[in-house]
This record gives C-alpha cells, sequence and structure tokens, in this order.
C-alpha cells in the first residue's frame, strides 16, 4: 500500500517535471532568435544556453550588449551574475537532496535554476523531490538548447530586429520572467522603485549602468528590511 | 573575439554561482540574510531591465511600440497566458504599430 502511495507520487514528480520542462523549453527560441537578430553569431548564442543556462542571465546578457555595445560588457557580465545569485541559494537548498557524488553535485549544479528547484520543493517526500529536481532539469536542459538552436537559425532569417519587433519581445521578456514574483507588497514596491529609478538614469548615465545602480541600491534596501523586518514573509518561489 | 571573451566570463560567473552552492556550508550564507537580499535584488533587476529594454534608445529615452507591446503583454500576463504566446503577441503588435505607420 505504502509502495503505491510512493510510486504516484514520483509519477506525479515527473510529470510535472516533463510538463513544466516543455513549457519553459519553447521560450528557448525567442533567446536564439533573438540573440542573433541583436548580433551575436550562433556558435556565440548556443554557448550562451549551454554553460549560463540561466534564462533571465541570459537574457539581461544579451539585452545589454545589445544597447551598449562591447563596451557595455562589464555591466552585462555583472547583471547576468546578479541575477544569477539566487541559483546559488536554490543550490544550497538543493544540496542536501542531491547527495554525494562529485560528477552527480556537478550536473546539479548545472541544472539547478528557477524551475527544477521549484518543482523539487513542490513536493511532499525527498524521494518525490530528487525526482522533480532532475526530470525538471534534464528536460529543460535538452529542451531549451535546442529550441535555442532553432531559434538561432531562424534568426539568421531575420534581418531588422524593429521591424520583427523583437526589441518589444525583450522587454516582455522580462516582464514575463518579473511576474510570477509579484506575489507580495514587498516585490511590487520593489519592482515600482527600481522601475522609476532606471527611468531616471537612462538618459544621463550609459546603457547597462543603470541596471547595475538598481542592484547596488536593492542590496542596500533588502538588508536594512531584512534587519528592521526580519520576520516578513519570504516570496514564493518563481513557478 | 572581445564579445567571445564577454559570453565565456559571463557563462563562467553564472556557473560559478550556482556551484558555490554545493560548495559553501549552509549556514554560512543562509544566516547572513543572504535569501531575502538575492529575492530583493532578483525582482529589482529584472523591473529594471523591464524598463530599460523598453524606453532605451539611441538618444536615451524614447517612446515607441515596444510602450504598447508592453501594456497587451501585461494584459496577457495578468490573465495567465502562456509564456511563449505573451512574447509572440508582444513582438507582433510591436511590428503591426510599425508596419501601419502608427508608432514608430
Amino acid at each position: 500500500m505504502a509502495k503505491e502511495f510512493d510510486a504516484s507520487h514520483l509519477r506525479s514528480a515527473r510529470s510535472q517535471g516533463i510538463q513544466v520542462g516543455l513549457a519553459v523549453s519553447l521560450y528557448g527560441i525567442s533567446f536564439g532568435a533573438l540573440a542573433v537578430a541583436l548580433g551575436f553569431s550562433v556558435p556565440q548564442t548556443v554557448v550562451l544556453s549551454l554553460f549560463m543556462f540561466s534564462g533571465a542571465s541570459q537574457f539581461a546578457f544579451i539585452g545589454i550588449i545589445a544597447s551598449g555595445g562591447v563596451a557595455a560588457a562589464g555591466a552585462a557580465i555583472a547583471s547576468a551574475g546578479l541575477l544569477g545569485v539566487r541559483n546559488g541559494l536554490y543550490a544550497l537548498r538543493m544540496s542536501p537532496l542531491v547527495g554525494a557524488g562529485f560528477w552527480k553535485r556537478v550536473a546539479a549544479a548545472q541544472l539547478t535554476i528557477d524551475e527544477s528547484t521549484a518543482v523539487a520543493i513542490a513536493q511532499t517526500d525527498a524521494r518525490a523531490a530528487r525526482h522533480g529536481f532532475w526530470t525538471t532539469g534534464l528536460v529543460i536542459y535538452v529542451g531549451w538548447n535546442l529550441a535555442t538552436l532553432v531559434g538561432a537559425l531562424a534568426g539568421n532569417a531575420i534581418g531588422d530586429v524593429r521591424a520583427w519587433g523583437l526589441d518589444a519581445v525583450a522587454a516582455a521578456a522580462f516582464f514575463a520572467l518579473l511576474w510570477p514574483r509579484l506575489s507580495a507588497r514587498e516585490p511590487v514596491a520593489v519592482a515600482c522603485g527600481a522601475a522609476v529609478v532606471t527611468m531616471l538614469l537612462i538618459p544621463v548615465v550609459p546603457p547597462g549602468i543603470p541596471v547595475l545602480v538598481v542592484a547596488v541600491v536593492a542590496i542596500g534596501v533588502a538588508m536594512y528590511r531584512h534587519r528592521v523586518a526580519p520576520h516578513a514573509p519570504e516570496r514564493t518561489e518563481g513557478d | 573575439m572581445t564579445l567571445w571573451i564577454a559570453v565565456i566570463g559571463a557563462s563562467l560567473v553564472v556557473w560559478a554561482l550556482k556551484s558555490a552552492g554545493y560548495v559553501v556550508p549552509q549556514r554560512f550564507v543562509e544566516s547572513a540574510g543572504m535569501s531575502r537580499v538575492a529575492a530583493v535584488v532578483t525582482v529589482a533587476l529584472l523591473a529594471s531591465l523591464v524598463v530599460s529594454q523598453t524606453i532605451h534608445s539611441d538618444s536615451g529615452v524614447g517612446i515607441d511600440a515596444r510602450l504598447p507591446a508592453l501594456g497587451v503583454a501585461a494584459v496577457l500576463l495578468y490573465y495567465r497566458a502562456p509564456f511563449l504566446v505573451v512574447l509572440v503577441v508582444a513582438g507582433c503588435v510591436a511590428a503591426g504599430l510599425r508596419f501601419f505607420g502608427i508608432l514608430p
């Protein structure tokens, strides 16, 4: 009886992983097409998905390079890194779940992203969580990279980024990544503040810099908030 | 070649951050209120990127077809449309407005 119960948990964790994985993977098409349309070569685009493998960081990197050129590379790398900090924190939570074994941990590290972590922590027991994590991570890794390649090859056929509305797609992509995180008053307030600061800075500083200034201000605000209101509810994990 | 260096550098940074979570002792980071900071920074950065990708232009700030496209994306997100639908529709709105010469 307990065994059947266990099996149904594992099945549901796996099917959740596959569903989430396939939906997110498709999104890789837009990344591939956009990166190439913005001036990255197909190999560069493919390398970003294979090695960086974190949607928000990848979009931030190509977006900032597109608006500021190679001169903005420092800002682009810093922004990609700052957006990647949360993966490190997910890794802390996934670490006991993944268990020992060097290569297993190396593979798990690369697959530690919003979606694999979200599916894992949504499970009720540790074995289902482990299945959810690996299924989601692997499906997205394969799917995202295939989709990136398809998008990148299609992007080669696209000449003018603006005529196809791809600049608006970039903005919408960040909005779609932001939306699930606006689940409480604090993140909404933070997002509004960040938007206003960015608007004020854009006319006066080089491309890529407003994003970094906002990040530094946000770190300060978060540390202050943590001291004055340490027990405020944590945000729900992105889905 | 320099773009390649940026691509590889950024990839290494993001990869290293993921790996760090599997190496660093758990309580070292969690005690510092880091998860709060990471959540706030992620939201702030994404909001900032939404704005800069929407209004940034070669001459500083410019209002064009991206803004109504973003508005349509917001409505679709509110009604829980899938990611890809949101992106495709946003692109079509901007492309359409430009094709018919309604907005630059």
